[in-house]
């Protein structure tokens, strides 16, 4: 039973990703039809799907280290002890994280406008010439990568935050007593001591990015030359616009497959976690 | 310490990081009040040369906000109510009352948090639609109802609920439900504030499972109906933003005032999970 109750969402989207299950089967039952593995190899041969693949890989790649870079580096100065109003930042920085996505990425849509948005205004006066946010193929997903990383940063900084308090102060005393430099504190003491809560970090973040979907779904449709289509967003239009709900699960599986073999190898790495 | 520019230098670069980090929130409230097509200039205006709420009539007046807003309320107060009863329920029973399994059970939903909900949502979908739940707010609510990270959220603090208490009242003849509706609910009330601010935001918030179940405008969500609005509208920006600070404003505002048992929340769930 314990099996069954653990599994059964991923055995039902597998299950459903062998059927050909479409908008004929969603009317009357009897047109469905069993394909086997067939909807999984017609996904391989298809380029969207690669595409779709590389996109998010692109986002998850340099999304997940620019969005725990910034969150470690605002922990670290709030954790500082010369820092003021502590609680106050905090709450300036975290605000972005309860927002609803749908909103922000609106109000990033502007910022990034071309012609009108802050974003080329602001680089304008340090002498960059406009760049064409969402409409260039080559800058869409750094710039979904960007408003990402503003969206997101503050949750995983209150995680860090929460390790930082949790280091003993007499490490720091003893480094201190030994003439290590503020810098060498942070590199021999501060970081080794984070690294069960960076790890864990790294696996929720990783995860969770791997799901993108409405960034692109308000703030560029997938496009410009589906340069952001996201695996999901692919899985969306899949099943919810065209219908073939056996290929949408299908997709589906395959990225839970992949998160699933990432998170695991993340996990091998760090037998330490278990003690976090 | 001796470098009297390091104090400086911190405060600089957080008070820097939270005007770049507030500056869109803060702008999209701005031009929220200004006049139609004023956004839309270069450079980029920080005020409203005339504050005015036009657009937050025109959106009530022709858009059909209000409906929108009725809606999200109305979902995402059923959702916190409904899963709060339940969570708390079963969070208790995971930690308190003794069943068959309990163990086992409570060890194979935290396995099944790491699952993404993607990969369930085709055939929860094709669940609903034989339910005839599809294209109504019950499609959005019930998958909602329980949540693991809820019954995980309650069972930890429940833990700490002394046996003694509840045998002490077992004792004295009471049963099960008033020991629960007595002695444990007042007990555990931080974390169901805890949960039900996190339910609210995460219901409010959510937006491509209420996509894919709400196909009727009638039945739109906040989210949902300002993606298919800025779909029409891409270039009323004074329009969308207004829109936006609907739709964002509640959230923020729910979480400024209960700050301390969402941040609570935040770090039972991660830190100590």
């Amino acid at each position: 039973m314990i099996a069954v109750f653990f599994f059964l969402p991923v055995l039902a989207g597998f299950a459903m990703g062998l059927t050909d299950f479409d908008i004929y089967a969603l009317s009357d039952l009897t047109n469905l039809r069993f394909v086997g593995l067939r909807n999984y190899l017609r996904l391989l041969e298809t380029p969207l799907f690669w595409q779709a693949f590389g996109n998010t890989l692109y986002f998850v790649v340099v999304g997940v280290p620019l969005s725990i870079a910034a969150s470690l580096g605002a922990a670290l100065l709030l954790n500082s002890p010369l820092a003021r109003f502590k609680s106050l930042f905090r709450t300036a920085l975290f605000a972005p994280v309860v927002t609803t996505l749908v909103a922000v990425a609106v109000i990033w849509r502007y910022l990034f406008n071309t012609r009108y948005g802050f974003l080329n205004y602001a680089l304008g006066q340090i002498g960059i010439a406009p760049i064409d946010w969402l409409g260039d193929p080559h800058w869409a997903m750094p710039a979904i990568i960007l408003f990402a990383a503003w969206k997101n940063f503050g949750y995983n900084m209150i995680i860090f935050l929460a390790g930082l308090q949790a280091i003993p102060v007499e490490l720091y005393e003893a480094a201190r007593i030994d003439g290590a430099s503020r810098w060498r504190q942070l590199r021999f003491v501060t970081l080794p001591m984070l690294s069960p809560v960076m790890m864990l970090v790294s696996i929720l973040t990783i995860a969770g990015y791997f799901q993108l979907f409405a960034e692109p779904y308000v703030m560029t449709q997938g496009g410009p030359l589906q340069s952001t289509v996201s695996v999901l967003y692919f899985m969306y239009e899949e099943g919810f616009k065209w219908w073939n709900l056996g290929s949408a699960s299908a997709v589906a599986f395959l990225l839970f497959l992949v998160i699933f073999a990432v998170t695991a190898l993340q996990l091998r790495h760090a037998p330490r976690l278990g003690a976090a | 310490m001796k470098n009297g520019l390091a104090p400086i230098l911190v405060n600089g670069l957080l008070a820097f990081a939270a005007a770049v980090v507030l500056f869109p929130l803060l702008w999209m409230l701005s031009v929220s009040l200004m006049s139609a097509g004023e956004a839309s200039t270069f450079p980029p205006p920080f005020l409203p040369r005339d504050a005015t709420l036009e657009n937050y009539r025109e959106l009530f007046a022709h858009a059909g906000i209000g409906r929108y807003l009725a809606n999200s309320i109305l979902i995402a107060s059923s959702v916190t109510a409904i899963s709060l009863i339940l969570n708390v329920a079963a969070g208790y029973a995971f930690a308190k009352l003794k069943f068959a399994g309990r163990d086992r059970i409570f060890k194979l939903l935290l396995g099944a948090l790491v699952i993404p909900s993607q990969v369930a949502m085709v055939p929860l979908f094709l669940l609903l639609k034989f339910l005839g739940l599809v294209n109504s707010y019950g499609g959005v609510i019930v998958p909602a109802m329980a949540g693991i990270f809820g019954i995980f959220l309650v069972r930890q603090y429940a833990l700490s609920i002394p046996d003694e208490l509840l045998e002490a009242a077992r004792i004295d003849g009471a049963n099960e439900f008033r020991i629960f509706g007595l002695i444990v609910v007042p007990l555990l009330a931080p974390i169901i504030v805890t949960l039900a601010v996190f339910t609210l935001l995460g219901t409010w918030n959510d937006f491509m499972w209420p996509l894919i179940v709400l196909a009727d405008n009638n039945l739109y969500t906040l989210p949902v109906a300002l993606a298919s609005l800025s779909r029409e509208h891409v270039q009323d920006n004074e329009l969308m933003m207004a829109g936006s600070v609907l739709t964002t404003l509640p959230v923020l505002v729910v979480f400024l005032a209960l700050q301390r048992y969402y941040m609570e929340g935040l770090m039972m769930g991660s830190v100590k999970g």
